[in-house]
């Protein structure tokens, strides 16, 4: 899909400063080599199915699919993965990755926390050093997962730059990165960055899509009709679109978030109110004013609060072959509830966006219709946050 | 020999950095006059960006406070208009590529044309995404300065023979920020780009006190100061004139 360069289009590109570059360069000199040795991938499925126990179930959510009366609603089950989502996937290849490649020490950025308890879990596991950058704002909001990261032995370093959540983060570890290469691997938890993440990331995570068409063949002897998990940098959603890319009939929708909605400021839809720029290594949408100036962008999920989407994203807008609809906070609360009550799933904040879309959608389809929806993640973390949302103090004192 | 060259003839030249609107637009001009009349050979100003993912946590503050008074790019176009009447040494602006791309390349270069800017510093454009950019200021005798780095190693020559205006060495891995000790060997780095351009190569990064502006402007062309006059700024506020103009004499004094 992408040329050498990692353009995506007129997405992508390696944006950054020099002092990275060669860095990047022995990134992507060893991503090539080992993405096609046995030994790398044998080891990486062992993982993947003994530790981070895959595959993931693709669960016919029967209930859910009555109770809306449309299309037949699956769930592809990334919040039964060891350590709660999706993020498992892309960290333990990075990890195993900057193992061959001699480092010793990883770095994270951090949002909801989910990316940065999977790397200190990975960096626990195969012996490396563990620093992870988690914005002030979103230290608060997940404290959980900041005792979860030092308790597997990680550092949590909380920015107070800036606007203190997700980009803030990364623009830190960053910072770091160009601080101290010789030992260090960048691990990036999103399909951004500069090239060759936004690669990288999306084929360690391709592992989701290409599970489901595996699954809902033998499930329903077909191709589902829509395919749809949320985005914020986008990792799930195009580990879960990635197989279908060619099979032109599967729509593919990404759901992002609204906040408290897209005419507001207080939004983080960035296909729906962003622009063309360059900003975190990559040339792609961000939401920005006039001038440039990245946004301070807000959503409830703090896994979605960044103000860019990743480069291929951009360019499945661009073409027409993804469609990205943006949810509220109040939809996504609505959906949380509604799969807890209904499945007894509590689902991540961030998957939410992408079940209330569907909990639109399936009703005006047929019966005979097919939505797989990505729960990227499981809701845990999200209880206090989201009670007090509701009005409700969980501390117990 | 194009203005930026000529002012690195016969001299170590001291480029003073500034964030202009920081901490308000008027003392950003009183500053500039200041280091200009002390001895400033080209003067650094920094359009200010929300996330300047290359700078520590002093021009990171400076960058924050100056677009929390709503400076803009226009704004700063007009402190340079202002400037120009009075002082004809080389300008350069260092920002970030979002500022001068979602401002329009084309209109951006233009713009620096218009007003007597010389060249643009973009710390996140390297060498392989530079032609975008490039390709346009060049048509408006805009230089974009080439940064070199510690890691940089086989690029240098590739980076070197393409390098416009000044090459812009960057002392130590990192970010922006004063620091106590540079451990890089800036004389070889610099011997290796001189195999390759005839341009002058100015070192930045760390650089704070006289001691150390005279050993990297002995073993290069000129140095770069930022953090350490951003700190004055804080220090001083609207009266930092004064004091970031004896502080440049006193650093235009050790190299010279």
């Amino acid at each position: 899909m992408e040329n050498n360069n990692g353009r995506f289009g007129v997405h992508g590109g390696k944006y950054i400063p020099e002092t990275l570059m060669n860095a990047v360069i022995e990134l992507e000199k060893a991503y090539e080599f080992y993405k096609n040795d046995k030994e790398f991938n044998e080891e990486l499925e062992t993982l993947f199915n003994e530790y981070a126990n895959r595959p993931s179930r693709l669960y016919y959510a029967e209930k859910m699919t009555k109770d809306l009366g449309g299309a037949k609603i699956y769930l592809k089950r990334e919040d039964l993965n060891h350590t709660g989502a999706h993020k498992i996937n892309n960290v333990l290849g990075q990890a195993l990755l900057a193992k061959k490649m001699g480092k010793t020490r990883l770095i994270a950025e951090t949002g909801a926390g989910q990316h940065g308890v999977a790397t200190a879990t990975a960096a626990a596991l195969m012996g490396m050093e563990c620093v992870v950058f988690m914005g002030e704002e979103d230290t608060k909001r997940q404290a959980l997962n900041v005792y979860k990261m030092r308790l597997l032995g990680a550092e949590v370093v909380s920015v107070t730059s800036g606007t203190k959540t997700l980009k803030d983060a990364v623009s830190e570890a960053m910072r770091e990165w160009t601080n101290r290469i010789s030992d260090t691997h960048y691990c990036l938890g999103s399909v951004m960055g500069p090239h060759p993440f936004p690669t990288i990331v999306r084929d360690f995570q391709s592992v989701i899509s290409k599970e489901i068409k595996q699954q809902i063949l033998e499930k329903e002897g077909r191709l589902p009709d829509v395919v749809m998990a949320c985005v914020g940098g986008g990792s799930n959603a195009i580990g879960s679109f990635y197989n279908f890319i060619e099979d032109k009939e599967v729509e593919l929708i990404g759901c992002e978030a609204a906040g408290r909605g897209v005419d507001t400021f207080e939004t983080a839809a960035t296909i729906a109110t962003g622009k063309l720029g360059i900003f975190h290594g990559m040339k792609s949408y961000f939401c920005q004013d006039e001038f440039g100036q990245i946004a301070p962008v807000y959503s409830i999920s703090a896994g979605l609060d960044y103000p860019g989407i990743g480069p291929e994203h951009a360019w499945l807008h661009d073409t027409n072959r993804a469609k990205y609809v943006a949810i509220t906070d109040e939809e996504a609360v609505n959906a949380f509830e509604y799969l807890s009550k209904t499945e007894g799933i509590i689902p991540a904040i961030e998957s939410s966006h992408a079940l209330a879309h569907a909990i639109k959608l399936a009703p005006t389809m047929d019966k005979d219709k097919i939505i797989v929806v990505t729960v990227s993640g499981r809701g845990d973390k999200d209880c206090a946050a989201i009670a007090r949302y509701r009005g409700e103090d969980l501390r117990d004192e | 020999m194009n203005k930026i060259e000529q002012a690195f003839k016969n001299k170590k030249a001291f480029i003073p950095f500034v964030t202009c609107g920081y901490p308000d637009i008027d003392s950003t001009y009183n500053i500039v006059m200041a280091a200009y009349e002390n001895g400033a050979d080209i003067i650094e100003l920094g359009i200010p960006f929300s996330d300047p993912t290359a700078e520590g946590p002093t021009i990171q503050g400076a960058n924050y406070q100056a677009l929390k008074n709503n400076i803009t790019t226009d704004d700063v176009f007009d402190l340079v208009v202002r400037l120009r009447e009075k002082i004809d040494i080389p300008l350069v602006f260092m920002t970030y590529a979002n500022v001068v791309f979602s401002y329009g390349i084309e209109r951006f270069s233009k713009k620096c044309e218009e007003v007597g800017i010389d060249g643009v510093i973009l710390p996140d454009i390297p060498y392989e995404e530079k032609d975008e950019f490039d390709n346009v200021m060049s048509k408006y005798n805009v230089a974009l300065i080439s940064l070199i780095a510690p890691t940089s190693e086989n690029r240098i020559a590739m980076i070197a023979k393409e390098a416009k205006g000044f090459i812009y060495l960057v002392s130590s891995l990192g970010v922006t920020g004063v620091r106590s000790e540079i451990t890089t060997d800036i004389s070889k780095m610099v011997e290796l780009i001189k195999e390759n351009s005839s341009i002058p190569v100015a070192v930045g990064f760390g650089i704070s006190t006289p001691e150390q502006a005279k050993k990297m402007a002995c073993s290069s062309d000129g140095v770069i100061v930022g953090s350490a006059i951003i700190k004055l700024i804080t220090e001083h506020g609207k009266n930092a004139a004064k004091y970031v103009g004896q502080y440049v004499k006193t650093m235009k004094d050790a190299i010279s």
